[in-house]
Formats: C-alpha cells, sequence, structure tokens
C-alpha cells in the first residue's frame, strides 16, 4: 500500500482554507472543490487545515521497521578546536539537560580529538553525566572521515536516542553523513528542541524558505533522533566545577586508510569573523559606500568584542571578502545585538539575522525595510552616528 | 574528467509575501528557478569539463516539469541532463532523496567528481550532498570556495570554515558541494539555447534505476514534518530621535541597561 491522499468531494466546501495550509502551493479550488496537484509532496500538513475532514490522508508506515527499544540517552557531539569545546557545545549540554531530564535519562557529551582531560572536565561542568573520550593524535583536527567512522561505531555500540550536533560548518557535514551511514533521520539547523510528553519523542522546530516558515519535525521510528542546532540559540547552564560525572575510553577502531586529507588549517582574523559565535555584530551594508569605511565598523566592533558581517550588496561590490556575508547566500547568525548600518533589510539578508536578540538598523532612509524588524531604529547619517557611538561606549564601558 | 551535478527546482524567493490573512506565504504565480547555489555548482562543473576534456550530466528529482529546468542547464554548457520522476518518490527526506540520487547516480555510470550547491534556498538542510556521498561510499568536502587542482584520482580544494578555511585533498571520485564564492556563472550561450532545446532529457522512475520503494519517498523518510508555521515577529521597534550625538547616548543609554554582555 503506498500514502495517498484525496479529497473527499462531498465533504468539500470549497473553503480554500487548505491553500494556506500547504506549504508547497499543492492545492488548487476547481469549481467550488479543493484539487490536490501532482507537485504535493505528501506532508499531510493540510490535514488539520480542513474544517470539515474532507481530506483523506493514509500515510504508509512501513512494515518492518527496525527496533528501537534499546536506544536510551542524550549525546551531544563536542566538536573541538585545539581541545577546546565550541560554544555551541555548552549550550547543547544546556538544552540536552533539559531534554535528558524531561525523559529521566542520562546526558553524555562525546568528544574525539587529542589531549582532551579539561576538555572533559569542562563538559561535565555544564551538564554531562558522563563523556566518552576518544583521545588520538590522529583525531586531534576536525576531519570528516575518521570522525565520522569512529562517531558511528560508539552510536552502533551505545544506541543514544537522540544525538545533538552544533550546526556549524562541522556539524552540518558530518551529521548528514552519520545519518546517511545509519539511515537514521536527521533534522537541520533546529532552534527549538521538545519531547512530545506522551510519545516520549523528540520535536524539532526549524526555520525553513529563509525563515519565511518553520516546520515542526519527528523521526518517530527510527534513532537516534538526530538534530544540528543553530548556535546562540540555546543557553549554556552555568560551570560547575564541583558537579561529578563519569568520563569512558571506550575502545574504537580509528581507521587508517583515508581518502581525505586535511593539508592545512587557515584561521583567518579570527576575531572579526568568526560571526556564527559571536555575541555582537556590527554588519555594513550598501550604505557604507567604500571599503575604507568598514574601518569605522570594525572599530565599533572592536570597542564591544564583536565581529564585522556585511550585506550581499557590499561583498558583491568587492568592499569586504565573501566570510563576513550574513544572509541567505551567506552566514546565519543569531547574536545577543545585531547592527545592521547601512543596510535596506532584503528578505535575503534578514533570513540569515532575523533571530538576533536585538537588532538596531541605522539607516538614511526611513522607509527601509529594516526599520519593521528593529528593536531600536536610527534614521540617519551613519558616518556620523557610528562615530558618536564608538565615543559613547568607550566612554561608558571603559 | 566526468563530473555529475545535482540540481534542484525550488520557488524564486526574491517574490516571497506574505498573506496577513491567513498567515501564509504567497506563493501563486511565484516561478521556479533553479537553485542558486546549483547554478555555481554546474559552472564550477563545466569549467571542469572544459579543462579536462570530459562531460558534464545534470541530474535532479521532482515533478515531471522539472525536466524544462534541466533543459536550461544544456544552454549553461551541460552535455547531459536526467530527471528522476516518479509518485514513489514524493514526500522525501533528505536520506530519501539522497538514495534516490544514488541510484540515479549509478545509473548514469563512471564519474569523477559530484557537485551539489552548499545547500538549497527552500529547505536550507544541506543535508543531500554528504548524505549522497556516504550511500555512494565516497569522500566529500563541504562549502568549497576554490578548486587548486584536479586531475585523474585527485582534487585539493579549500574549504571555507567558521573562521578561516581548510586545505583539502581527496581521492575521486569524490563529492563537494560549492559556495557561492567559487565561481561567477556564465550566462547561457545562443549555441546553447539551440543545443537545449533540441535536447532530450529522459525521465527515470524508481524501477528504471532499480531503487528499493521501501527506501524511497515518503516510506524511506525517517523524518516527518508534523506541523508549519509562520514565525511571528512581535518586534516594537522604537525609533530614536534627535541628534547623531544625542542619538548615540540614547542607545548605548538603552543596550547598557538591557545588560548585554561585551567581549566575553
Amino acid at each position: 500500500m503506498m500514502s495517498d491522499i484525496k479529497i473527499i468531494d462531498e465533504k468539500c466546501t470549497g473553503c480554500r482554507l487548505c491553500i494556506g495550509g500547504c506549504p508547497f502551493n499543492a492545492i488548487i479550488v476547481e469549481n467550488k472543490k479543493a484539487r490536490i496537484l501532482e507537485n504535493c509532496t505528501l506532508c499531510g500538513a493540510c490535514v488539520s487545515s480542513c474544517k470539515f475532514g474532507a481530506i483523506d490522508f493514509t500515510k504508509d508506515e512501513s512494515d518492518n521497521l527496525p527496533d528501537i527499544s534499546a536506544y536510551h540517552g542524550v549525546w551531544v557531539f563536542g566538536e573541538q578546536k585545539n581541545a577546546v569545546p565550541a560554544g555551541v557545545v555548552l549550550e547543547l549540554l544546556g538544552e540536552g539537560r533539559r531534554l535528558a531530564d524531561e525523559l529521566g535519562t542520562q546526558l553524555s557529551a562525546v568528544i574525539l580529538g587529542e589531549n582532551l582531560k579539561e576538555a572533559a572536565k569542562t563538559l561535565i561542568a555544564h551538564g554531562a553525566d558522563n563523556v566518552y573520550v576518544v583521545d588520538d593524535p590522529s583525531l586531534k583536527d576536525f576531519a570528516d572521515e575518521p570522525y565520522t567512522d569512529v562517531f558511528v561505531q560508539l552510536i552502533r555500540r551505545f544506541k543514544p536516542e537522540i544525538v545533538l550536533f552544533g550546526a556549524t560548518t562541522y556539524g552540518r557535514s558530518i551529521a548528514p553523513r552519520i545519518s546517511s551511514r545509519i539511515n537514521t533521520g536527521l533534522t537541520a539547523d533546529c532552534t527549538k528542541l521538545e519531547i512530545d510528553p506522551e510519545r516520549k519523542i523528540l520535536m524539532q522546530t526549524r526555520p525553513a524558505f529563509g525563515g519565511n516558515l518553520m516546520a515542526t519535525i519527528i523521526c518517530p521510528n527510527h534513532r537516534p533522533q538526530m538534530s544540528t542546532v543553530r548556535p546562540k540559540v540555546m543557553k549554556p547552564l552555568e560551570a560547575d566545577p564541583s558537579r561529578k560525572g563519569k568520563i569512558i575510553k571506550p575502545q574504537v577502531t580509528i581507521p587508517t586508510e583515508l581518502k581525505t586529507k586535511v593539508a592545512k588549517v587557515v584561521t583567518e582574523l579570527t576575531e572579526m569573523v568568526n560571526l556564527t559565535e559571536a555575541d555582537i555584530i556590527v554588519s555594513g551594508g550598501r550604505g557604507v559606500a567604500a571599503p575604507e569605511n568598514f574601518a569605522m565598523l570594525e572599530e565599533l566592533a572592536k570597542v564591544l568584542g564583536g565581529a564585522v558581517g556585511a550585506s550581499r550588496a557590499a561583498v558583491d561590490a568587492g568592499w569586504i571578502p565573501y566570510s563576513h556575508q550574513v544572509g541567505q547566500t551567506g552566514k546565519t547568525v543569531g547574536p545577543k545585538v545585531y547592527f545592521a548600518c547601512g543596510i535596506s533589510g532584503s528578505v535575503q539578508h534578514q533570513a540569515g539575522m532575523s533571530s538576533s536578540d536585538t537588532i538596531i538598523a541605522i539607516n538614511k532612509d526611513p522607509d527601509a525595510p529594516m526599520f519593521k524588524i528593529a528593536t531600536f531604529g536610527i534614521v540617519g547619517d551613519l558616518f556620523e552616528v557610528i562615530p558618536e557611538l564608538i565615543k559613547e561606549f568607550k566612554a561608558r564601558l571603559s | 574528467m566526468n563530473v555529475i551535478v545535482c540540481i534542484k527546482q525550488v520557488p524564486g524567493t526574491n517574490e516571497v509575501k506574505m498573506n496577513n490573512e491567513t498567515n501564509t506565504i504567497i506563493r501563486e504565480g511565484v516561478e521556479s528557478i533553479v537553485n542558486p547555489f546549483d547554478v555555481y555548482a554546474i559552472e564550477e562543473g563545466v569549467r571542469i569539463k572544459e579543462r579536462t576534456d570530459g562531460k558534464v550530466t545534470a541530474i535532479s528529482m521532482g515533478i515531471p516539469s522539472v525536466a524544462e529546468m534541466l533543459r536550461e542547464t544544456i544552454a549553461l554548457g551541460v552535455d547531459e541532463a536526467v530527471l528522476l520522476s516518479d509518485r514513489a518518490f514524493a514526500g522525501s527526506d533528505t536520506l530519501a532523496t539522497a538514495y534516490a540520487l544514488s541510484m540515479g547516480i549509478k545509473k548514469i555510470g563512471a564519474y569523477d567528481l559530484i557537485i551539489c550547491g552548499k545547500q538549497a534556498i527552500d529547505g536550507d538542510t544541506a543535508q543531500v550532498g554528504p548524505s549522497l556521498a556516504e550511500k555512494l561510499g565516497i569522500p566529500h568536502t563541504t562549502y568549497v570556495r576554490k578548486i587548486d587542482e584536479i586531475r585523474d584520482g585527485y582534487i585539493r580544494c579549500e574549504r571555507m570554515t567558521d573562521d578561516g578555511y581548510e586545505v583539502i585533498e581527496m581521492t575521486l571520485p569524490a563529492l563537494i558541494t560549492v559556495v557561492k564564492e567559487i565561481n561567477e556563472p556564465r550566462l547561457p550561450s545562443l549555441k546553447g539555447m539551440m543545443r537545449a532545446k533540441k535536447a532530450q532529457i529522459p525521465v527515470w522512475t524508481a524501477d528504471d534505476v532499480g531503487a528499493d520503494k521501501e527506501l524511497c519517498g515518503l516510506k524511506g523518510s525517517p523524518t516527518q514534518v508534523i506541523r508549519t508555521f509562520v514565525p511571528v515577529h512581535e518586534t516594537k521597534s522604537e525609533m530614536i530621535q534627535g541628534e547623531p550625538a544625542e542619538q548615540a547616548r540614547i542607545l548605548v543609554e538603552k543596550l547598557l541597561s538591557m545588560q548585554f554582555e561585551t567581549a566575553k
């Protein structure tokens, strides 16, 4: 039996409510009856939109579902650089702690790298009950191939029910590789995680269509349930050095015949570029007008300990490298404070920064769309306002 | 050097507008386009072909009308294009999509490199590339901004990271996903457009590629969308008036009273 969806014509009133309920624009109303088009993906989202029970949706559940009863515990992938866990790992431990407590299970971190003794302590202090440590010189730097291989061995042996990764460059590369090998589900770039109180499964909410649509996704019949989680969304716990946790050093086989080699790792201007981890971002757009003017934004960022971002217009004009670009075709960020300086605020730019806690728009044009989503707006010349801001912050923060 | 480029058809998002009454995205009249990141993938594939003498094949999975979009890729220099289209593929999540593409690619035959765009602009998952590489048992690298060298059995490329870049070497066949910094795509040529007009775009079903239907479409998708909704932005914008110095003073005052942390 295949999954199928049908309109029950006798019940359909042609009210058009289902059209709005379809995220894929796959329903039309013809002759006062709804009709489902061939681009329907059988997602079932329309069913609840119909007040008349006129949508008949049968979902085909495979008969030979895997046995998932042996899977317990919440895991966090302990992404590290130079043996220091990434900021997002601590955020995931905070969130993972909450999920594990709700499920009445344990929270574990898994860390691969070299010289991880201190890192393991940090992970316990931030909420982990257990830390699986694979300490080996060959795993010092992140590499997709051996990391995937080792992580899959651990999942198969210890069977966690949930695995969380930071939605970083590395997390978004390794997580789909792992879920594909294990044949389980993976939800990208989540901004909210909850436990369904009845079914005890993970409900993962994420933005799609550049943030214009949110979707809640489940993985009911496969384990582990895997998510990558956007940095700067979840809250870390206060570090508690007195917390007790178990450090486990499992035996694994580290692959030696690799098809990939990381020949060089280059860090560029760390503090100014690492947008995804930044608490404060000062971004410039077309209004910045010339490459040398970014120096002013850099100064403001420096005073605040933040990073410098840019709109596509500024990057395309060649004023600042692509690695600074925020937006749909650049990076997605969620800092505490986002300064949009001379950025009009296209839908595409907003897609990359609208989840920032506080947004400040500085623009000459009072009709710039950025003002609509800004917490604070200043209509004015950024060349006058920003130097004043630098002066004021310097005076107040010194 | 034979290159396969994976393409997705997406709605052209410049047109995204909200219906404030029903709180949904208005998609009527929104044209479908080639996912913008895939255009960079096509261009890079064509450049490799031109340098090394080989073939570029585009593959997509979607509804039958996607064949017309694949035709456009031929105008951009792609040699052949195939479409996977079957009701059995409907409702695929990223895992089932990767599986279907892997079966289609196995039918296409020998290849050296697979190129995907960094992510699609509708789903924004960036998962199909790495997941597909796994299904094919080949290595992958994401966010590639430059190919330094490519020759028989070897590629060296630069991958963007959160704070810089890495130089990565892989054996071929391999898969890369590319960011827009990698090249500047060309416009369709007249010759290409004429070739595109005449091109045959084969449509393969699940049976044609020997796919196990248990692993396709909704049935082969571990994840399920249970709810979609439009986020509510409850921002109360506050405009700060005055001369620049006054505006700066008020803003700094407000921000500091919010107790946001400065330099960590």
